[in-house]
């Protein structure tokens, strides 16, 4: 491990621990992509086994979903400035870029919390069949990873305030940088083959 | 809850290794008290960082491990040899060879070959240390907690009893109360985590911490094997983690993915564990094959035979081991085209595999060999596996599959490549890089002895088993009385116990080298036949590993280093060194999740929510951890440097 520092390049990348954990960072999204995958190859198999419970096309509804989708998608968006405020050295444009992104996720969550409780309302719990064992763990997980993306970058807002831009802190913001646009992507494949498919079927 | 709801009771085996737990406890603990060791303990091994006391960790939970699978093993034999006996009831023997399978797979065989690569990888690449030593730490204690939570259960709560692949329906809810399934679940998870932490770790370390000038193929073999088996962990255990932790949903908050009721399938579980369960072969595999080549390389004072081909094999062989996964499940109706495409697909594998039999084979030929404990292993590796191997493609053959499987053909078929495969290799690695890790040889002469008896051992106990697989007994059954199979079974018996008696000799010399053999003046302890650079470090290794790094632009660098009379070390080039500092955050975030594991595999949601809410704030204390280390001065390492090197 050295510690000698570049002249040049984006702030995050310019030591060597900031490299490996950024390498690190996508190897371990390669990690999430089979995990993922696994959760979608369930689902799939699962597909029409309702048992006695609705069946999707029943209950989707596609204003909520878009919503959602509209919602995760600004927040990649306003993550994504978020960064370029941080490649141009604001704290402060970071920062406010970056509370908007976790606004926006925290909306989508409780538009999700919300259609859950409905679905529970309607006879479809994680319990009633094995098709809605594989939607609730499916959506639930990518929930679950976007409410930990929550409290990690509120953790990194926390941070940023103390100590302003450093090799560290920017290589951190990177990272769930890298793991918030990671989140949109497993959306953008929940949307088709849950939802869009769920209420065509 | 009365105490008996939670303790195991009724079996007089049972309350025997309660009594001896106690015993061995009070015993541990008395002796850190009486030598004041407890500060020692903390300071210089919960808290380490250090690659290299991590992977000594490692070894030695696993040698324990080994123990532990052992006596479930010999404990299954006693049975099998004398079944009128009544030495176990079917319900003990489930549990037993539940515990055993999975216990020698997930917390022997893999923490020993992660134990080794912890302490030699980063030496030869040249690195200092690992790219995260803190999440190594992680890994660590995650493996240790998870293991230590599985052991338990054959005194608190009642050991899994479905096998260690676990199928649905039978490892469900329905048929599967209480916590021992439990058991089996969240201590594959905990550990699993560390796992796949390490994957990433070394893959980052070896991507990113070479010396100056090593390209990927200029890496030695054993680094290599290292590399690949990190990409098929990161790329198998993610499915192992939703497999495991969907059948917790299942158990413990009643969702139908396995269930019979919801319209769930049993069978997917199948397929989930072995896309896990089939890389994971190779994952015990692999870093085996890279140990035999190094240890053969050296006592055939020869470079590597077919060093491409060598890596290329591994690379197609892992990619192989995920198209393989239903050649476990041929009998249980995939149909005649899904068996063809698996069946090929798994001969395949025996393509690479003589490619790298043929490669060592290559290396030994015309070289001047010397016999060492570790060379012996080795050697004896090479026809055992092949046995081995060649029954595999027999099983691969679906058709035929139908007679050899759920037969102890199958039984002999993978213990002898686990164990001439791994288990041989985990010794003969120990072995080798022995003086490395504690400045000391172990005895060769104790060293052959434990060779020859776990080696005869282990061919007497499992060869015959083909045989009482192609007569039809199955596996899985705790009563075997019919009289054509009692001799085969006891010779198989005593082979068991030969194995048993050889490991204890193992353990012994371990003992007996500590106290006795001689100390390791030079790094290179092989009588300077070491070809890479782990052997040009000094004995005892200074904690930073390389005081210099040296520049390398070839396979064996450390070959021409000693022809050119250099080393590693360049007193002119000496520039203070960064270390991470140790940290008990790692083993205390492992014990808040393991407490949490517990309390899910009890139901008690209070217990599982105290641990994982201790869990998070000591990862949110991490996130707040700006602790960037400290610098080793040049003073420091020219005085560690020139003690070692007595200059």
């Amino acid at each position: 491990m050295s510690a000698e520092e570049l002249k040049t390049g984006p702030l995050e990348y310019r030591t060597k621990e900031g490299q490996m954990s950024i390498l690190g960072f996508w190897i371990f999204l390669g990690a999430e992509v089979v995990l993922f995958a696994t959760l979608f190859a369930t689902y799939a198999v699962l597909f029409g086994r309702t048992a006695d419970a609705p069946h999707p096309g029943e209950l989707f509804e596609a204003g909520t979903v878009l919503i959602m989708t509209f919602l995760l998608l600004t927040s990649s968006f306003t993550c994504g400035l978020a960064i370029h405020e941080m490649r141009r050295g604001s704290v402060k444009g970071l920062t406010i870029w970056m509370i908007i992104t976790l606004a926006l996720g925290l909306g989508f969550l409780g538009f999700e919390i919300y259609e859950f409780v409905h679905y529970a309302h309607e006879g479809a719990t994680i319990q009633s069949s094995a098709f809605w064992s594989s939607f609730f763990v499916l959506a639930g997980t990518h929930g679950l990873h976007v409410t930990l993306g929550i409290g990690w970058a509120t953790l990194l807002l926390i941070q940023i305030a103390r100590r302003g831009l450093t090799n560290v802190t920017s290589r951190k913001f990177f990272i769930i940088s890298l793991y918030w646009h990671f989140l949109d992507v497993i959306w953008i494949f929940i949307l088709t083959s849950v939802y869009l498919i769920g209420m065509v079927i | 809850m009365h105490i008996t709801d939670i303790l195991v009771t009724g079996e007089p085996i049972i309350y025997a290794a309660m009594v001896s737990i106690a015993l061995v406890s009070i015993a541990i603990l008395f002796l850190l008290t009486y030598f004041k060791k407890w500060g020692w303990l903390w300071r210089e091994w919960l808290t380490t960082v250090d690659h290299k006391k991590i992977g000594i960790m490692y070894i030695l939970s696993a040698l324990a491990m080994l123990f532990r699978g052992g006596m479930d093993a010999m404990m299954m034999r006693v049975q099998l040899a004398f079944p009128d006996l009544g030495f176990l009831d079917s319900q003990h023997y489930n549990e037993i060879f539940t515990t055993h399978g999975t216990i020698m797979i997930i917390f022997m065989a893999m923490p020993f070959l992660i134990g080794l690569m912890n302490i030699i990888v980063p030496l030869q690449i040249g690195a200092r240390d690992f790219a995260f030593p803190y999440v190594n730490a992680l890994s660590f204690w995650s493996f240790f907690f998870g293991a230590m939570l599985f052991n338990v259960s054959f005194i608190i709560g009642g050991s899994p009893d479905a096998g260690w692949t676990s199928y649905t329906p039978l490892s469900g809810a329905a048929m599967s109360e209480g916590p021992g399934q439990n058991f089996y679940l969240m201590g594959l998870q905990l550990s699993g985590i560390g796992t796949l932490a390490t994957g990433i770790n070394l893959m980052v370390t070896i991507l990113k911490m070479r010396a100056p000038g090593m390209k990927l193929f200029h890496m030695p073999i054993f680094t290599w094997s290292t590399l690949v088996t990190c990409f098929i962990i990161v790329f198998a255990f993610p499915i192992l983690t939703v497999a495991l932790a969907l059948l917790t949903i299942d158990r413990i908050f009643g969702a139908q993915f396995f269930t019979l009721t919801g319209e769930g399938l049993p069978m997917m579980w199948a397929n989930l564990f072995w896309m896990w369960g089939h890389p994971e072969v190779y994952i015990v595999i692999l870093p085996a094959f890279g140990i035999f080549s190094e240890i053969i390389a050296t006592f055939a004072k020869k470079r590597l035979f077919g060093y491409n081909a060598m890596v290329w094999s591994m690379i197609i062989i892992a990619l192989l081991s995920f198209l393989v996964w239903v050649h476990h499940f041929f009998t249980m109706g995939a149909g005649a085209f899904v068996n063809s495409v698996f069946s090929v697909s798994t001969m395949l594998i025996a393509v690479p595999t003589g490619v790298k039999i043929f490669n060592w084979l290559a290396t030994l030929y015309k070289s001047k060999i010397e016999f060492s404990v570790a060379m012996m292993w080795a050697l004896a590796f090479i026809p055992s596996f092949i046995l081995g191997g060649v029954t595999g493609v027999m099983l691969g053959m679906a058709a035929a599959d139908y007679q050899f499987h759920n037969s102890y053909f199958l039984v002999a078929h993978f213990h002898y490549v686990l164990i001439a495969g791994t288990v041989f290799a985990c010794f003969a690695g120990l072995v080798y890089w022995y003086p490395k890790m504690f400045g000391h040889k172990m005895n060769e002469r104790i060293g052959k002895w434990a060779f020859w008896l776990f080696f005869f051992g282990f061919h007497v106990c499992f060869f015959p088993q083909y045989f009482l697989g192609l007569d039809g007994m199955p596996r899985r059954l705790f009563i075997t009385n019919i009289v054509e199979w009692l001799p085969l079974n006891i010779i198989s018996t005593v082979g068991a116990f030969g194995m048993g008696l050889g490991f204890a000799v193992f353990v012994f010399n371990i003992y007996y080298s500590f106290r006795n053999s001689e100390r390791e003046e030079t790094g290179d302890s092989w009588n300077g036949n070491g070809r890479t650079l782990e052997w040009a470090t000094t004995t005892p290794i200074p904690y930073y590993n390389f005081a210099t790094v040296p520049y390398v632009d070839e396979i064996d660098p450390y070959v021409r280093m000693k022809e050119e009379g250099k080393t590693t070390y360049d007193e002119s080039k000496l520039e203070p060194i960064h270390m991470p500092s140790y940290t008990g955050a790692p083993f205390i975030m492992m014990a808040f999740l393991a407490l949490g594991s517990f309390g899910l595999i009890f139901e008690w949601m209070i217990v599982a929510i105290a641990g994982l809410i201790g869990g998070v704030i000591m990862m949110i204390l991490r996130s707040f951890d700006y602790d960037e280390g400290y610098h080793v001065e040049v003073d420091e390492i020219k005085r560690i440097e020139r003690k070692a090197r007595g200059l």
